[in-house]
């Protein structure tokens, strides 16, 4: 990683939570990726959850997307890293339960991301429990933009995937479910 | 009817073993014990699952029940006050001093037996979840209300193949039917109540299982039939697990999950 000395410097060694600092933290972070899809970050999928910075600490607050995600030591692990290789002399990384995480908080941009991964975000709001005791959504296909696509199984390559199929195009996708 | 399965056996000293531990502990330990068991038992089918779509939705499973597990027994160490890890918890403590229901540690026997066992634990752990977000104590209700999301899906993964199974072929749905006859003594255990149970009920911490059995019928009758598959009669039924009395079955789990930090003490990894 390569970082020019003035943003570290702003992050390391502003003493006050100013919005700027708070701002440079959070953009800083938007580097930590879930190691389980490379490409979509922390902020991308909403498991960041508070940036807060007292003197020389930050508190990073963090949410499992599943109770058994086994890369949340990872996750962690990269936080500390990219605050101190910033110049951060003390990290306390917080993981909270409550409000449970959701699709619902992941971003447009995440949701852009999966899509070129080849990923079909979530479809409609897992705040509705149609999405969950219902027919299974309608998901189209990330490679051909096809509606013609039908469930494969539930459970897919990570605890958050589903796996599909596009009876369009034949290519088996996963898909990001609503949770 | 015929049991495939050895009965518990009445075991005198699980009380004693119990005895001090406070209510709320003892509770969460049900929880956490439920849970990593369970876990345990379908992470057995990785690398043997019927097919490979299977074998990766029981890993799936597997892992969000030892995840869910790690919550509960956490947070039962963070109750105690001893000291006591989540690790601590899973790794060393013997047969008498496990707190699960005698169901969950049943083997897998076929596919349509672990399907069975999932089927009727899924439905009373949604049940379970649902009353337990509505917890006084905030840590239970807020695991309860990330565990609730994860099991949704897992009763209805085991509802999907009971229906499958039931209504399959003449040979699926005897295996079927012969397997929720089998576990179905097993059951009862789940909805009756002792003294833990009415304690951290009369807190507003926990439920009283007994007010699970509706939730759980509704559950499990419509797919039932929806399978062609007869609800059993309740000729029979076991208990003892939440209180410490196990099968034999446990024993053989815990030696095979308990090995390595027993035999290395505090490796770490």
């Amino acid at each position: 990683m390569t970082r020019g000395a003035g943003p570290a410097e702003t992050v390391a060694n502003d003493p006050g939570a100013s919005a700027e600092r708070l701002a440079a933290l959070w953009n800083l972070l938007d580097e930590v990726c879930d190691p389980e899809i490379p490409g979509l970050s922390i902020r991308d999928l909403g498991v960041l959850r508070d940036v807060a910075a007292d003197g020389a600490t930050v508190t990073v607050t963090i949410t499992p997307t599943y109770s058994g995600c086994p890369a949340m030591t990872f996750i962690e692990m990269n936080i500390r890293d990219v605050l101190l290789r910033a110049g951060v002399k003390a990290v306390d990384v917080r993981t909270v339960l409550a409000p449970a995480w959701t699709t619902d908080w992941l971003t447009d941009a995440g949701r852009e991301k999966l899509r070129e991964l080849g990923i079909a975000p979530p479809q409609g709001r897992a705040t509705g429990k149609a999405a969950l005791f219902g027919a299974d959504p309608e998901v189209p296909c990330p490679r051909c933009g096809s509606h013609d696509t039908r469930p494969i199984s539930a459970f897919g390559s990570t605890a958050c995937k589903a796996l599909h199929h596009c009876d369009s195009c034949l290519e088996p996708f996963d898909y990001f479910k609503c949770i | 009817m015929a049991l495939p399965f050895a009965r518990a056996t009445a075991n005198g000293g699980a009380k004693a073993m119990n005895g001090d531990l406070d209510p709320l502990t003892e509770y969460l330990l049900r929880l956490g014990d439920n849970s990593l068991i369970l876990g345990h038992r379908v992470s057995e089918w990785c690398g043997h699952g019927p097919v490979l779509e299977e074998d990766i939705a029981l890993s799936n499973i597997a892992l969000d029940l030892i995840g869910q597990a790690t919550l509960w027994l956490g947070h039962a160490g963070t109750i105690e006050g001893a000291g006591r890890s989540a690790d601590d918890l899973a790794y060393k403590r013997d047969v008498l001093d496990w707190r699960n229901c005698l169901l969950v540690e049943q083997p897998n026997g076929d596919f349509a037996v672990t399907i069975a066992r999932q089927f009727l634990f899924d439905c009373h752990h949604h049940a379970l979840l649902e009353a337990l977000t509505g917890s006084l104590e905030a840590d239970v209700a807020a695991i309860a209300a990330k565990a609730l999301k994860e099991v949704t899906y897992h009763r209805r993964h085991s509802g999907e193949w009971l229906i499958r199974l039931g209504d399959g072929t003449e040979e699926s749905h005897h295996r079927m039917q012969t397997a929720v006859d089998a576990l179905w003594g097993y059951t009862h255990e789940l909805f009756e109540a002792d003294e833990t149970d009415r304690a951290v009920a009369e807190r507003g911490i926990g439920v009283d299982p007994a007010g699970l059995k509706p939730a759980w019928d509704a559950a499990v009758a419509p797919v039932l039939g929806e399978a062609g598959l007869r609800r059993p009669d309740d000729a029979w039924s076991v208990r003892g697990g939440r209180q410490g009395a196990h099968s034999e079955h446990l024993g053989y789990i815990l030696a095979e999950m308990q090995f390595l930090p027993r035999a290395y003490p505090d490796a770490r990894w």
